[in-house]
């Protein structure tokens, strides 16, 4: 079981409130990520769960049970930190059996679960390594491994994969999908990345200056952003927002419209703008298109777009994408 | 710097220091053994010639030898004891976030700038004096006699003095290795259910265990020849009871004027320190990999 329950939580260093009273719920089994720009009190959040930093108001239950003031290693969670942190003087095998020795598991029973969870992670071959010879990935695995043994309530992962080159992330990304399946596990991930948010989360959470934005589901923050900050910050690239005089035709304060439901036209459409620049990623193009009076938007064509930099094109938005937003920045129905 | 010229040229530039480094050591090691094997008595220049090894027996035989090297090693190893265990525990505390951080840690570190025979005579005259140290005067508030701390424990007081000095390199030393433990590797462990005391044991020892090698071993070079804070304290007494190698050799050297005997005692001397150097390498150096 691992449904963790944030009520009215709080933390200040010194005058500064980092996080402002929030509350939370993550159901167990589910697969939270926090997302949000840096310093935005993701990973703060995350060690306030943990019990690394000490709440400064509010409650944290796990299972039903009051965890504020409990220290740790009594709270049943198991964390990844950003840089594995291993034990560099253990080989892999004490690594991962270290939190076992430390809870007097018997031997028989540790050497059960290590080759179970290097099996798992594949990882036996290396077992009796230590972490310095070992690559990125694998030591990324160790560290999934050590948490693995100790069959936690939850798993908390703090930007585990950004010291990973752009290859090995994904591959990771899939490993630690495919672990939540098997596992049923709750996992909360924290991260920067949008991408990542994106594709492993059942649920996303928009953190914004200690403030969460939106709760959903990644297609419901893609859909239906709540404000113009979560339109902003999910999907890739960004969506595009125009204000002022166009805006007003639709009677808002900002409409926004995401790149990929753009039409472009080389002879007619609803705005006129000159490209300048195009990127063709092979499947996708993209292209950075200069509107007059509305500044530069981003529009997604297909592979064949052949569009250069000076080329007039025109851009017909889809109506039923697109996102209103009031003056406040809140979305309009 | 990969051709062939510029290999050699680099060779030829650096041979002169090379050469004058092997000098500066071959030739007093050279003189010292040549003397070690004459008969060479400052009190008598006249009766000179060669004796083969009778200096070394004489040296080994005499009956402070054997006293001698004992000391030599007590001191050693008390010290280092003291200052690695003592260093390790004000290296925990002054590692932590404390208010007057910086001033405290120079304070800690200052008993290494005073020079060993200044130290050991403030130690001798100001705290362990029988009769006006403060050491006598506390024993006396509290209505205990005072001890005679150079006079029954000549030898741990020494050790004491010399712990002292030392203590603030093996301080600096392992703090600076504390300081570059990962924070999160700390975290990780506390995640793991490991209590402070285990997160020490299998978290932080090992982590300094290069430090403490290099502590061990640098000290072990500079205690082999304590000798300033011995002359000016007990002067190797009472009796020979704090008489160290180094000591043993300046007696034969400088008190009963036989420089033979005292080279071929540098000799020996030279070679129980490398006994003590292939023991501790082979005892604590895989450490340093």
């Amino acid at each position: 079981m691992g449904r963790i329950t944030l009520d009215k939580v709080k933390k200040a260093f010194g005058e500064v409130e980092v996080i402002p009273p929030l509350d939370l719920t993550i159901e167990d089994g589910e697969f939270v990520v926090f997302v949000g720009p840096s310093g935005c009190g993701k990973s703060t959040l995350l060690r306030l769960i943990a019990g690394l930093e000490d709440v400064s108001g509010g409650q944290i239950r796990i299972d039903g049970q009051d965890a504020t003031h409990a220290p740790p290693s009594k709270r049943g969670l198991a964390m990844v930190f950003q840089s594995y942190a291993l034990y560099p003087h253990m080989s892999v095998r004490k690594n991962i059996a270290f939190p076992m020795k430390m809870a007097g598991v018997p031997q028989e029973e540790q050497n059960r679960k290590i080759d179970a969870a290097a099996k798992a992670l594949n990882l036996t071959d290396y077992l009796e390594r230590r972490p310095g010879q070992l690559s990125g990935g694998q030591r990324q695995r160790v560290a999934i491994g050590r948490a693995i043994v100790r069959e936690p309530a939850a798993f908390l992962f703090d930007e585990p994969l950004s010291n990973l080159d752009a290859a090995l992330r994904v591959g990771m990304r899939l490993e630690i999908s495919e672990l939540h399946e098997r596992l049923k596990t709750t996992m909360i991930y924290v991260t920067h990345d949008q991408v990542e948010a994106m594709t492993m989360a059942d649920k996303i959470v928009v953190l914004r200056a200690g403030v969460i934005e939106q709760v959903g589901s990644p297609l419901e923050l893609y859909r239906t952003p709540r404000n113009l900050f979560v339109a902003g910050f999910i999907g890739s690239p960004k969506m595009n927002l125009i204000q002022g005089q166009e805006a007003k035709k639709y009677s808002a304060g900002t409409i926004g419209i995401r790149p990929e439901h753009c039409l472009l036209s080389t002879d007619s459409g609803t705005w006129e703008g000159t490209v300048v620049v195009s990127e063709h990623l092979g499947s996708d193009t993209f292209l950075y298109v200069d509107l007059k009076d509305h500044g530069t938007v981003t529009v997604r064509g297909n592979g064949e777009v052949s569009l250069h930099h000076g080329d007039r094109v025109f851009i017909t938005p889809d109506m039923e994408k697109l996102h209103r937003f009031d003056d406040k920045g809140l979305r309009m129905p | 710097m990969a051709t062939q010229a510029s290999r050699s040229a680099a060779r030829l530039m650096i041979s002169p220091t090379v050469i004058l480094l092997f000098l500066w050591m071959a030739i007093p090691l050279g003189t010292t053994i040549y003397y070690s094997l004459q008969r060479y008595q400052l009190l008598y220049p006249d009766r000179s010639g060669f004796v083969g090894l009778r200096n070394y027996t004489r040296f080994v035989l005499s009956p402070g030898f054997g006293g001698a090297v004992a000391n030599t090693l007590i001191l050693v190893l008390g010290v280092l004891i003291v200052t690695v265990v003592l260093g390790i525990l004000i290296a925990l505390l002054i590692d932590r976030p404390i208010w007057g951080q910086g001033p405290v840690r120079i304070l800690v570190i200052s008993p290494f700038f005073i020079m060993p025979p200044v130290s050991a005579l403030i130690w001798k005259n100001m705290f362990f004096n029988p009769s006006n140290g403060l050491f006598a005067e506390a024993a006396k508030y509290v209505g205990m006699a005072p001890y005679d701390f150079l006079g029954q424990a000549p030898l741990a007081s020494i050790i004491f003095i010399v712990s002292w000095e030392w203590l603030p390199f093996a301080t600096l030393i392992l703090l600076t290795a504390l300081q570059s433990l990962d924070g999160e590797q700390l975290e990780a462990a506390e995640m793991d259910g490991a209590p402070p005391l285990s997160r020490f044991w299998y978290i932080m020892l090992p982590h300094m265990s290069r430090a403490i090698t290099v502590v061990v071993l640098i000290q072990t070079i500079f205690l082999l020849g304590v000798f300033g804070e011995i002359l000016v304290t007990t002067n190797g007494g009472p009796g020979t009871a704090s008489t160290t190698l180094p000591f043993l050799i300046y007696k034969e050297a400088l008190l009963d004027f036989d420089a033979g005997t005292a080279a071929a005692g540098g000799v020996v001397a030279v070679i129980l320190a490398n006994i003590v150097a292939i023991f501790l390498m082979k005892a604590i150096g895989k450490n340093l990999d």
